[in-house]
């Protein structure tokens, strides 16, 4: 199968794809998030975060995606600093992250084909190049025949997986999951876990945010514990310290 | 990023029918203070044509001494003509004075024993500018003497004034409707925007600028206030026909003259068309402007 990115090479000069160095924010409310992390994810690694309701997992991913910006630290995604970030390079950095989550969010009133279609456009490809990619990102994940169904029509672990293709569909150099299991039972859990795994083999950053303790440990891949706006633990299974 | 506008004007027109109420309700509101901001402005229109027309019979009167021979008389009438501020001047015999006076007053009484020796030759002096008819009713007194003078200023100040109330309360209600009409078209569009701010966040999600995601709204508004300005003005039309046919066919507004709608759709369609359209695309971007920021 084709390799299914594009190189994105770091811009910073500063080793791997996502870099947090000695980061903390502190909300408008006085909830102090993170602490003062640091953390390195390399390119091309999957690496789960995972840690209790209130750790700072939701704060990681908004910084990830130029939703907020850090307190003090460094945050460096795809060569983009997240501190020095402007407003016009926050699509391009949304362009080379794919984000999927734990609600799916597709849009009801399109077909599976149009969700997908209307993320292409949204950044501006051809028509011609979304006819050439989406079949080939619905039979990643194992959809071609459900191209013109509704979200409606479709099971939990199917939305989820159109939302994986339209994560995919852009071709960005780094997914990142927010539960995406969350919605799902366990069967359908492990199915998406190892699509995620296989897009991860095809050369692309996996990031999966979870708290499924069981689904973590069956992957042998890097988990990183937060715990109360700090990392507690960094290793290959859930309870690694 | 280059933009592809047949497919922002495919989407535009495409949520204008998806979201099919709440277009209806855009449409209807935009409509309706359309046709308030056209009555009234049309009304003041009316009006300041009336006041015009009045403006326009409103006249200086110069006497001319009975002595003057036909030269004499004749050069005080191009004396007068020659002034600042005279649109116009008209020879009055003391014979045709007589006439008007008996054609304007019925009453026998007064009419009796009136003879065209009571009367004396006259100019009818008009005015391009009644805010100066002071200086001018001066300028002919300077020519034919003091006392054969006669103006009526009171009258003068009254249009004027008229003239000016109406102006500035007609300029004040269109803009104060003017700037309702786009927070009420705003905050329509605002909701149907709500309903579809998930659209607009996967968009911004997958790196889509705020451009790419305000076109669409953009052409939807426009698409909205061309349609309302559309219908607002067939309406407007039928009305102002109507109410037009009603005053022309009561014996007591007689005086009343309406300014046929054919001689100015033009200007009206013009009018129309613009406001709508600014209304319209004003109102989407405002109410887009919140969910933009994710």
């Amino acid at each position: 199968m084709e390799k299914y990115r594009v190189s994105h090479r770091n811009k910073g000069g500063i080793a791997g794809v996502i870099r947090l160095k000695d980061v903390e924010k502190e909300y408008e409310n006085g909830t102090h998030a993170l602490r003062g992390i640091s953390l390195t994810i390399e390119d091309g690694e999957f690496v789960f975060l995972v840690g209790p309701s209130g750790s700072g997992k939701s704060t990681i991913i908004k910084l990830l995606t130029g939703e907020i910006i850090p307190t003090s630290g460094r945050v460096i995604v795809n060569g983009f600093s997240m501190t020095k970030i402007s407003d016009r390079q926050i699509p391009l950095l949304r362009r080379s992250i794919g984000v999927i989550f734990q609600d799916f969010r597709l849009i009801e009133k399109k077909t599976v084909y149009e969700n997908l279609s209307f993320a292409m456009r949204a950044v501006g490809a051809s028509p011609r190049t979304i006819r050439g990619r989406i079949p080939y990102a619905l039979k990643l994940v194992g959809l071609e025949e459900k191209a013109n169904q509704y979200p409606h029509e479709l099971s939990g672990g199917e939305q989820q997986r159109v939302a994986i293709a339209r994560a995919l569909v852009n071709n960005p150099n780094t997914i990142i999951a927010d539960e995406p299991t969350g919605n799902l039972d366990p069967a359908r859990s492990l199915e998406i876990m190892r699509l995620l795994g296989r897009i991860n083999e095809l050369g692309t950053t996996v990031v999966v945010v979870t708290h499924e303790r069981g689904l973590v440990n069956r992957f042998h891949k890097r988990v990183v514990l937060l715990e109360d706006g700090l990392i507690t633990g960094d290793g290959l299974s859930y309870d690694a310290k | 990023m280059k933009h592809d506008f047949s497919y922002f004007m495919r989407e535009g027109v495409s949520n204008l029918f998806s979201h099919g109420f709440m277009s209806f309700a855009a449409i209807g509101i935009t409509v309706a203070c359309l046709l308030i901001m056209g009555t009234f402005s049309l009304v003041a229109y009316n009006a300041e044509k009336l006041l015009q027309t009045l403006e326009s019979e409103y006249e200086i009167l110069a006497f001319v001494e009975d002595e003057n021979d036909t030269a004499q008389t004749k050069s005080i009438g191009a004396q007068i003509e020659a002034l600042d501020n005279v649109k116009s001047v008209e020879f009055i015999t003391r014979e045709e004075a007589m006439a008007a006076f008996e054609e304007r007053t019925l009453d026998e009484y007064m009419r009796a024993n009136i003879t065209s020796d009571m009367f004396r030759d006259r100019y009818a002096v008009f005015v391009e500018d009644l805010n100066l008819v002071n200086q001018t009713a001066n300028d002919v007194r300077s020519i034919v003497g003091e006392k054969n003078v006669r103006v009526d200023e009171d009258i003068a100040g009254g249009f004027i004034l008229v003239r000016n109330v109406a102006g500035a309360v007609s300029l004040a209600l269109i803009a104060i409707l003017l700037v309702v009409s786009v927070f009420i078209i705003s905050n329509t569009i605002r909701l149907t925007t709500f309903d579809r701010r998930d659209e607009i966040a996967i968009m911004k999600m997958v790196g889509a600028t705020n451009w790419f995601i305000r076109w669409p709204f953009v052409y939807e508004g426009f698409l909205l206030g061309l349609l309302s300005a559309i219908i607002a003005f067939g309406m407007q039309w039928l009305v102002y026909a109507l109410v037009a046919k009603g005053i022309a066919s009561a014996d007591t507004l007689q005086f009343l003259h309406v300014v046929p709608f054919k001689s100015i759709w033009k200007p009206v369609a013009a009018i129309f068309g613009t406001a709508g359209m600014v209304v319209g695309v004003g109102g989407s971007l405002t109410a887009i402007r919140k969910f933009l920021q994710v």
